[in-house]
């Protein structure tokens, strides 16, 4: 027996009593609000209900110890830290734990949220308390259980590396798991002090990388089942368009293809294997009613962005009289930024396999949302939420993509399962992915900015044109007073450069287009900080102030960023010179709750953008697995610096101009950079490390471009002008 | 058709055009070979064809057939290929979704090259994409991984 497997423990599978109208999540949390459960969690254990350890951890009779994730793992190796903090209280090595994901149930909400869900970059901070306790309550009950059986006092035994100990005598967890599964949860436990942690701070391997270097690590696309049949779905070419009608013979005729059938999205062919399923995709033939969405085009698009960036819109951010001190400045710099639509494009093209019984649905898939899927699946098929069992694979990256209010792909999968009425698995190709959206949106960031007699701005006036990703699905509600969506302003709107600008107005133009948008690491943060990075850097040139004194000065009141900033410049030797034909760039940004500065090394070669060297400095509060986080950096700088150099996704009547990896542009091997890590000593609790590695990337090597070459590009992907 | 996949024969019934990569997942279970593009861009299909490096979605079955086939589940029985073995140390993996395309290439360049330069390990691995980003390390394990191979041939 395991203290997971004693039945009388077990309510916290029951119920999803989620209602739709429970469902208020988001990644978005207001700057202000993001660390108030976290730092309020802590400080009275008598407070918050502990965690139902037995939801998170079993221990079996053998030994076994066993974490169950919350959250998802996508690469960001939560695999690896959250068993950790489960480590550091229960005293067990944690390279002998073994990790699955968790099913889709209440006890797994995110504790911000309300949700089963991962994104944001909260996993860390918003489990750092949750699993900790969890490994406290266990060793508490393991301690009690050596204690009864030895007929000693609990405080006469210590814990080491998995066995309890008082005296001479020594029993492993393994002895103890059925005892101490039969014991009362304590109603308290007390946490490690800081200065006695031995596994967090410790850089520690993935415990993940056994199987995914053999082949059997279990993706949402590897799911094999009995009489498992295949779909590809033929969706619109543009966006909103309807069946109106289709012919299936010719892809009925395909070997292999056992039926088509039509579904919300569009129609489905179902066949023995994926190849059949493509063939016969090929040979459908559908008549679409295109809708308006064929007039979409992003040329056009952009000229109007262009316009409504002159025109006033929502105030989101204002303080003193930002058009009054333009007035009056001498010197105004007036430019506009421009960040292009971009799909997420993770390596995993999207799948979900679906078995639909009268009773229950199981859905096997890589997900971030696990509570929407369940909902949307319940309300497909009829059956209640705890009828439908989600079963979370690895996940062959998300990047935002596999979160969606709409839940748009596993929908689609039970559709066609339902449709079929076989076990299916739905997949998307490649194509299907670069041309079926979500995307980040395209932005334009218009900044004008009065320089005052120091050199510092002395106005800024700011205003952002972007399509909303959170209009029109649940998470609306969370701004419907303001009607600015939070994310479409986030690290420009709460810019600390702000702080330091007497007069300054920041608004929002929300532009309404039948593209499906989407957070796409590092959301609105991905294009705040191209433009307010880039922005600060030309004034900083404009004063003739050196950039990295130029921010400095403006962030005098922000030691933490201020310190990432000059770690960042002493490791990169700001000052020292450089060999002839390179230059370096700077940028320092905010975002999920840690601060991280870049100083990127360039050069031109061939008219091309070539990056060498970044170095990048990270305040991430509490480092719980230094590892990660150095991972972390290197895979947001080159997610940043792929889609900075070459991605874009553009519209020409309705279609989308790209379809695969030839021309949707990735960052590529030869051009990955030598990215150095530093991680700032810190004891604040965690922020996030999955998405603040991204933002800076971009404006550094812009800024970087611009000493090198005096070009300054405001348009991303960069292309220097010949 | 006959096949031989990992030093086994099977016997395939697929159409002749059918892309190896699908005949080794949908037809014979093996999913450690990835789909990430099926138009040769991505490399996540790599595996071995008498030893040479091959791009599976780009290869008809019939082509290999009566070939010596290796995937990422044949390249040793216990991950004690010196890449894996390096790929393990340098703690390469993120999502793992491309690893499988990564390792295969990278065995495939250590078998040829004693000692691959940067030049040739992008030459290599130029076209293997990872949307984690987990170049950085690639470029390491190679290199480590090659040390690792001359280490125990002598
Ligand atoms: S799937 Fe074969 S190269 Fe991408
Ligand atoms: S590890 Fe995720 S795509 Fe390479």
């Amino acid at each position: 027996m395991s203290i997971l497997a004693d039945p009388n423990r077990r309510e916290f599978l029951k119920a999803a009593t989620l209602g739709a109208a429970g469902l208020v999540v988001g990644f978005y949390v207001p700057a202000g609000r993001r660390f108030a459960h976290a730092a309020e969690a802590p400080a009275a254990p008598a407070a918050p209900p502990l965690p139902q350890a037995n939801a998170f951890l079993r221990i079996a009779p053998d030994g076994t110890v066993t974490v169950l994730l919350a959250h998802s793992e996508m690469g960001q190796g939560i695999w690896t830290s959250l068993p950790m903090l489960i480590a550091e209280e229960l005293d067990f090595d944690v390279s002998k734990m073994k990790v699955e994901h968790a099913p889709a149930a209440p006890a797994y909400f995110h504790t911000a949220f309300g949700a089963q869900m991962t994104g944001g970059s909260t996993t860390t901070w918003s489990e750092f308390d949750r699993y900790r306790q969890v490994g406290a309550i266990a060793r508490a009950l393991l301690v009690q259980a050596a204690a009864q059986r030895l007929g000693v006092d609990a405080a006469a035994c210590r814990t080491e590396n998995g066995a309890v100990i008082a005296g001479d005598r020594r029993l492993r967890y393994g002895e103890l798991a059925d005892d101490a599964a039969q014991l009362p949860v304590p109603a308290s436990v007390a946490l490690k002090d800081p200065k006695d942690w031995k596994v967090i701070g410790q850089p520690t391997r993935r415990l993940d990388t056994p199987e995914k270097i053999n082949g059997t690590a279990v993706f949402g696309l590897d799911v094999r089942l009995d009489g498992l049949l295949t779909a590809v779905v033929a969706r619109s070419p543009v966006f909103g368009g309807k069946v109106k009608s289709f012919d299936a013979s010719a892809a009925l005729a395909v070997p292999g293809v056992r039926k088509v059938v039509q579904v919300p999205s569009g129609v489905a062919v179902v066949a023995d294997h994926f190849w059949a399923a493509q063939q016969g995709r090929d040979a459908l033939k559908v008549d679409w009613d295109l809708g308006a969405g064929a007039a979409l085009d992003t040329v056009a698009m952009l000229a109007e962005y262009r316009k409504l960036a002159a025109a006033d819109g929502k105030v989101a951010a204002a303080a003193g009289d930002a058009p009054g001190a333009l007035a009056k400045a001498d010197k105004v710099v007036d430019v506009e930024y421009v960040a292009p639509y971009l799909a997420h494009a993770p390596m995993e093209p999207l799948n979900a396999t679906v078995r639909i019984a009268t009773d229950r649905c199981d859905v096997w898939t890589g997900t971030q949302m696990q509570t929407g899927e369940q909902m949307a699946a319940a309300a497909i098929t009829g059956l209640k939420p705890e009828q439908v069992h989600i079963h979370t694979t690895f996940l062959g990256g998300g990047f935002g993509r596999r979160a969606t209010a709409s839940a748009d792909w596993v929908s689609e999968a039970v559709h066609v399962a339902t449709a079929a009425g076989a076990t299916v698995k739905t997949v998307w190709t490649r194509e299907d992915d670069v041309r079926g959206g979500y995307y980040r949106p395209m932005v334009v960031h218009r900044i004008r900015a009065a320089l005052g007699s120091d050199g510092l701005p002395a106005g800024w006036d700011h205003t952002i044109v972007s399509q909303s990703v959170m209009a029109g699905t649940p998470f609306e509600s969370m701004f419907a007073k303001t009607g600015i969506d939070p994310s479409s302003v986030e690290g420009a709107a709460d810019s600390p450069y702000l702080k330091a600008i007497p007069n300054h107005r920041v608004q929002l133009q929300d532009y309404r287009a039948p593209v499906p948008v989407l957070w796409w690491r590092s959301v609105g943060h991905s294009h705040t900080a191209f433009a307010m990075e880039c922005m600060v850097d030309e004034l900083a040139r404009a004063a003739g102030i050196d950039p990295v004194e130029y921010r400095r000065r403006l962030l005098a009141d922000q030691p933490r960023l201020r310190a990432a900033l000059d770690l960042a410049a002493a490791k990169a030797g700001w000052r020292s010179p450089l060999p002839a034909g390179r230059a370096r760039g700077v940028a320092v940004h905010e975002s999920f709750g840690s601060f991280v500065a870049q100083v990127a090394e360039v050069s031109v070669e061939g008219g091309r953008i070539r990056v060498h060297r970044v170095v990048c400095a990270i305040d991430c509060g509490i480092a719980v697995n230094p590892k990660t986080i150095e991972a972390q950096m290197e895979s947001g700088i080159a997610f940043g610096l792929g889609a900075a150099l070459s991605s874009a996704i553009t519209f020409k009547d309705g279609r989308v101009q790209q379809s695969n990896f030839d021309d949707y542009r990735v960052l590529r091997l030869p051009d990955m950079p030598k990215v150095e890590v530093h991680i700032v000593p810190s004891r604040e609790r965690p922020g996030g490390v999955g998405e603040p590695g991204t933002p800076p990337i971009a404006p550094a090597v812009a800024n970087a471009v611009a000493a090198l070459t005096g070009q300054r590009l405001r348009e991303m992907p960069l292309r220097l002008r010949a | 058709m006959k096949l031989r996949v990992n030093g086994k024969d099977h016997e395939v019934a697929a159409p002749p055009d059918m892309p190896l990569l699908w005949v080794l997942r949908d037809l014979l279970g093996l999913t450690g070979t990835k789909y990430g593009c099926g138009v040769g861009q991505c490399g996540a299909c790599l595996v071995h064809v008498d030893g040479k490096p091959r791009r599976s979605c780009m290869t008809d079955v019939a082509d290999v057939a009566g070939k010596s086939i290796t995937t990422i589940e044949g390249l040793s029985a216990d991950a004690s290929h010196p890449v894996q073995q390096a790929w393990a140390e340098m703690d390469v993996v993120q999502c793992g979704y491309c690893q499988s395309g990564q390792i295969m290439a990278a065995a495939a360049l250590i078998a040829e090259k004693t000692k691959p330069t940067d030049p040739e390990i992008d030459a290599a691995l130029g076209r293997q994409l990872c949307r984690c980003g987990t170049y950085q390390r690639v470029r390491a394990a190679v290199h480590r991984a090659a040390e690792l191979n001359q280490e125990q041939k002598s």
